[in-house]
């Protein structure tokens, strides 16, 4: 691929006009006949950006090509090689077009490639983390890179004055300090593309990144300090303008900060108002953070300490204010277009490295900044390192210190810096271009190369990988609380102190004036957590077909406090909060053994319609995701499903069968065609088709959760993960259902075991899985996100339109009052053991009647809930393409084992 | 000043009594055997605010904390306040609330807050780590029994997210049963079926913890920063 990617290139840059893109070439007349031309060859008009998509392209495709490989990979940094295949490139088109081209020029560098990159980072930029060591990133960052610089420079010089360098570098002790200025600095993009791949611990991480970051201020500084001195001369240099110089430091980087934070300001606040028109949220990210780079950039401030604060200040907010998938477009917007550029500009380091008419070598010089960088660093780190152990709360050790020495790599930035030197000014310009180049390419390839092994074979804290869990979140939170009332306590003000605060000055002001009223109300950093993990979990579910049922969930019930349970049952939040409530499934399920008495054969005859419709919303919701405009509905609609299907499976598992339900039923025809069907279903080799028909409806929602899940773009890595997923041979089937049908009838209603079995028994889909062991997931949180509320109320009132006239007769249950059971439920898993009767089996048919009545009375919601799918219900649909679903659910299990 | 004087003097009264760090009680000594490291200073430093909050009494009240204007806007203010007062924290009992404090008690609840030391092996700091998260599990086990119960950790959530108006009850209680089904998938597993989950035990919390650095998460920085400010 990449072979033939070359060619592709080497044309156009030999510059010859009329050069023939290959892909242009079939139907294309081989002369342009005089007059009016039926083709014309319009080369130099789309010159320009031909060759820039041509570049980003041959790059891209440079990147698969690496990726083919993961033992490449893994050894090599993609920087490296990337670096090589510039080499490559540039050799190639240095022969071909005799003269280099198309380098890394520093406007194109700064301006274009360089603040994807640095947004990226610092919207990404996980900012509790970076807060937390702020002290020691501005310390590395300030202090380091100045040590870096002077040290560097000066020792430099006196490497010269030593008589090393060889006397045609003609350098003063400032073109020294101007050198060692833009040498010094660690490079975020090189730091990045190698770290990344390392997974050193967090704190290291954040430190060495946070550093490469927040140091650009510092070189500019230093660069523009040196650079103008150099121009002007030494001799004319006086002492206040070794005091600007100091000065502009501070102008410089908290210039840089303030702009960053203006604009964030701004686009936080841009945000809150994009409700109508969502599509342009992403653009907007992109703009404002653009315009504080290059507004930075214009005033001389630091660009990058300018996008990098604009990301990490306004990532609270937008991500609060947009929608969904606006924050997945922002977030893979700008993915790309950093990983696009870190590309460009590694190759285009590696070509320009060809172009020899540039630079001039001197071994004295080359060794001898490769040497001093690579010391002075690890000096520095080291000195720095000791004092903030001083006052560190977790010290860095001397593992630490080591990694952060080795990864101090120079990069793009450097080489830009230097090709930007006037010659006429800094005669030994050619000699400094050579040197960053060499010592570019010995940091990324050696240091790159090297550091993974060196990570390996030091036993550096590796950064474990572990989900977030609502524990965790909550237990931090606390936490924070507890530290920020021991320092109230002890009255020190300390960080936590001054965290606290700014928490509290966020919640009141900032993030009212800056969040949509909506979004400012659910905000809150476990209810985030929350409901990532419930998306999370929600998507796993679906991605098993429905099977999971944590079993810790149902355990719950058995818990003294139920009885607060159950007051938060799902048709009680529908009914009666309204707004903002959150359905908690779990809660639901456990509810419902109280209050809803339904049961698995009931299941059983709705299940063939229950998928009906669903298959229905299906086709819309792939027409609403193309539709722009929908995409908010289409979220719910998607949500809504899968709580549907949730809510429909957790109500099959309640166990409590045992009702004895004398109701008055105002069925419908399709109630009783239900029961028709039932009955013809008492052959488990029937009830097992309409398992697979469920288990087929299911799948084919999982295209509809992949969306959702790039919804929810923090969790996506990890989905797989999560899924604990138990097939067995549908063979067991038969036996299960058969099995499930005897523990159907509990003789008493108190008796009856909240606990999943039996629920996962007569849920046909539970037997097709035919585990009956519970699942328990490891994200077990689900929760009905608020925004989907009004989903549900709207499609809870679609329902209502549906549904028969509904039965305003007070349930009347004949054995138990629903919601006394509910209260009484804790003492429920204690007579467990006592409870299973799986010899008496009530005739299904006869249960399973008995059921659909009492389901009819139980709960009018719930009604109105299950009324759809029963007025969808068709149970001539029941058995045709079972056995197509089932192969194909067969297939799937495959695959995903 | 002079409270600040009389306080060292205090001090190092008790110094003399009872040896090098005495107001690190036995007790402190015994289970933290690094926890020594405290200086006097620091040690005056907190008498020193002790005594404010004290009102010069020595024995601190609930009520003095009320005086702690910082405190009131903790949303587990009350929490908090009560683990000052829990014997199981004071060393001093399996469970009930100690009406007063002592600086002694007060020292032995701040020297949950100290750092790891360095110099600590390994298995140091492991009792490091459980006595921090004893101190968080006592809070949440509000009766005392060992178990974080249903009921107690929705206690605590509704607190810490009663902050924020907006966010109801329900979501908190959602949360919590969320966060308990995850505990529970986590420290039991697999459950049988008619399994019962009754509550976070203590051992349980440690695993939910397993893995989760928390070094950096309960220090209190004073204790440290401190000794250099004041170093001569």
């Amino acid at each position: 691929m990449l072979r033939a990617a070359l060619p592709l290139l080497g044309l156009p840059l030999a510059g010859a006009g009329a050069t023939e893109e290959p892909t242009q070439e079939p139907g294309s007349p081989a002369e342009p006949p005089p007059g009016l031309a039926l083709f014309r060859w319009q080369w130099h008009e789309v010159e320009a950006p031909y060759l820039v998509a041509l570049w980003i392209l041959v790059a891209s495709l440079a990147k698969i090509v690496f990726h083919l490989s993961r033992k490449v990979t893994s050894l090599v940094p993609e920087s490296c090689l990337l670096i090589l295949l510039g080499l490559v490139l540039g050799g190639i088109v240095l022969a071909v077009a005799k003269k280099a081209e198309y380098q890394l020029e520093p406007g194109t560098f700064f301006l274009f490639l360089l603040p994807p990159i640095v947004l990226d980072s610092g919207y990404f930029m996980p900012s509790r983390l970076f807060f937390d060591n702020l002290g020691a990133i501005l310390t590395y960052a300030v202090v380091g890179t100045l040590w870096n610089a002077f040290t560097t420079g000066a020792a430099l010089w006196g490497l010269q004055q030593a008589g090393l360098v060889a006397p045609r570098v003609q350098a003063g002790l400032l073109d020294f300090l101007l050198f060692g200025s833009l040498i010094s600095a660690v490079d975020p993009v090189a730091v990045l593309a190698v770290f990344e791949e390392v997974h050193v611990n967090e704190t290291l991480f954040i430190i060495v990144f946070g550093e490469s970051l927040l140091n650009d201020a510092v070189t500019v500084v230093l660069y523009k300090v040196c650079n103008s001195f150099v121009e002007m001369g030494s001799a004319k240099v006086q002492a206040t303008d070794y005091l600007k110089g100091v000065a502009s430091l501070f102008v410089v980087s908290l210039g840089g900060a303030a702009v960053g934070l203006v604009f964030a300001f701004l686009l936080a606040l841009t945000t809150r108002f994009t409700k109508r028109v969502r599509i342009i949220e992403p653009l907007l990210v992109f703009l404002l953070a653009y315009a504080a780079y290059l507004t930075a950039e214009m005033a001389s401030l630091s660009a990058i300490l300018a996008v990098t604060m604009c990301g990490l200040g306004c990532k609270k907010y937008v991500e609060a204010n947009i929608s969904h998938k606006s924050r997945t477009a922002v977030k893979y917007t700008m993915k790309t277009l950093a990983s696009c550029a870190e590309t460009v500009i590694f190759m285009l380091l590696g070509i320009s490295a060809v172009d020899s008419s540039k630079w001039a070598w001197d071994s004295g010089l080359v060794l001898g900044t490769l040497f001093f960088i690579l010391f002075f660093r690890a000096l520095g780190v080291v000195l720095q390192t000791w004092v903030l152990n001083q006052f560190r709360l977790v010290p860095l050790d001397k593992i630490d210190q080591v990694v952060m020495s080795y990864g101090g790599l120079r990069g793009a930035v450097a080489f830009a810096l230097v090709i930007l030197l006037d010659r006429t000014k800094v005669p030994a310009k050619d000699y400094f271009v050579a040197t960053t180049i060499v010592v570019v390419f010995f940091t990324v390839i050696v240091q790159g190369l090297t550091i993974k092994p060196l990570v390996k074979w030091l036993k550096v804290k590796r950064s474990e990988h572990h989900k977030p869990t609502l524990n965790q979140e909550l237990h931090e939170h606390t936490f924070d609380h507890i530290l920020a009332a021991v320092e109230d306590v002890v009255g020190h003000h300390g960080y936590h102190y001054w965290r606290d605060r700014w928490e509290q000055f966020d919640k009141k002001y900032l993030s009212q004036l800056l969040m949509r009223r909506s979004a400012y109300r659910i905000r809150d950093q476990i209810w985030d957590v929350y409901y990532r993990l419930n998306i999370r979990d929600a998507i796993s579910f679906v991605d098993q077909g429905g099977h999971v049922l944590s079993s810790t969930g149902l355990t719950l019930p058995s818990m003294p406090s139920r009885n607060s349970v159950a007051e938060t049952s799902v048709t009680n939040l529908l009914r009666e909060s309204g707004s903002g409530a959150c359905l908690d499934l779990q809660v639901i399920d456990t509810v419902r053994s109280g209050r809803d008495r339904e049961d698995a054969v009931m299941h059983h005859l709705l299940c063939g319609g229950l998928y009906k419709p669903r298959r229905r919303y299906k086709a819309s919701c792939s027409r609403h995701f193309i539709s722009e405009d929908a995409q908010e509905r289409q979220d719910k609609e998607v949500f809504q499903q899968n709580m549907k299907r949730r809510l429909e499976s957790f109500k099959s598992t309640k166990h409590n069968i045992c009702f004895t339900k004398s109701k008055p039923r105002p069925r419908k025809a399709g109630r009783k065609k239900k029961d028709g069907v039932a009955n013809t279903e008492d052959t488990n080799g029937k009830s097992r088709d309409l398992g697979f028909q469920d288990t087929a409806a299911v799948i084919l929602t999982v295209e509809s959760e992949e969306e959702k899940e790039s919804d929810s773009s923090e969790t996506e890595k990890e989905d797989d993960e999560g899924i604990i997923f138990v097939a067995r041979a549908t063979s067991e089937v038969l036996q299960e259902s058969k099995v499930s049908g005897s523990l159907e009838v509990c003789p008493s209603p108190r008796i009856i075991p909240p606990s999943p079995t039996c629920a996962e028994k007569e849920l046909p889909w539970k037997s097709g899985q035919g585990d009956l062991a519970v699942y328990v997931s490891s994200e077990t949180t689900k929760i009905v996100p608020v925004d989907m509320q009004t989903g549900w109320n709207q499609s809870i009132s679609s329902l209502e339109s549906l549904a028969s006239p509904p039965c305003t007769q007070a349930p009347t249950m004949t054995r138990l009052p629903p919601h006394p059971l509910a209260a009484e439920e804790p003492q429920a898993p204690l007579d467990l053991p006592s409870d299973p009767h799986p010899s008496f089996a009530f005739p299904p048919s006869l249960a399973k009647a008995g059921r659909s009545r009492s389901e009819s009375s139980a709960d009018i919601p719930r009604q109105q809930e299950l009324q759809p799918l029963m007025g969808h219900e068709d149970h001539t649909h029941l058995s045709p393409g079972t056995a197509n679903s089932h192969w194909c659910i067969q297939f799937n299990r495959g695959g995903r084992l | 000043m002079g409270a600040a004087h009389s306080a060292s003097e205090e001090v190092r009264e008790l110094v003399g009594k009872t040896g090098c760090h005495p107001l690190l009680s036995r007790d402190v000594a015994a289970s933290w055997p690094h926890s020594l490291t405290v200086s006097s200073d620091q040690i005056e430093q907190l008498h020193r605010r002790f005594k404010q909050l004290s009102g010069d009494q020595p024995t601190i009240r609930k009520e003095n904390f009320n005086n702690v204007p910082d405190l009131e806007l903790n949303p587990i203010r009350s929490k908090i306040v009560r683990a000052f007062f829990d014997n199981r924290n004071l060393r001093k009992g399996p469970s009930g609330l100690a009406d007063e404090i002592n600086f002694e008690d007060f020292l032995t609840i701040m020297s949950y807050f100290r750092p790891i030391d360095i110099a600590m092996d390994e298995e140091q700091v492991q009792l490091c780590r459980k006595e921090k998260l004893r101190f968080l599990f006592h809070m949440y086990d509000s009766d005392s029994d060992g178990r974080i119960t249903l009921e107690e950790y929705r206690n605590v959530v509704e607190e810490l997210l009663s902050g924020n108006p907006h966010i109801e009850k329900e979501s908190a209680r959602s949360i919590a049963d969320g966060a308990m089904m995850e505990a529970a998938s986590v420290c039991v597993g697999q459950m049988e079926p008619d399994q019962v989950y009754e509550g976070i035990t203590f051992d349980d919390f440690l695993k939910i913890w397993q893995g989760i650095d928390i070094e950096t998460k309960m220090h209190v920085r004073f204790l440290n920063v401190e000794t250099m400010a004041l170093c001569h």
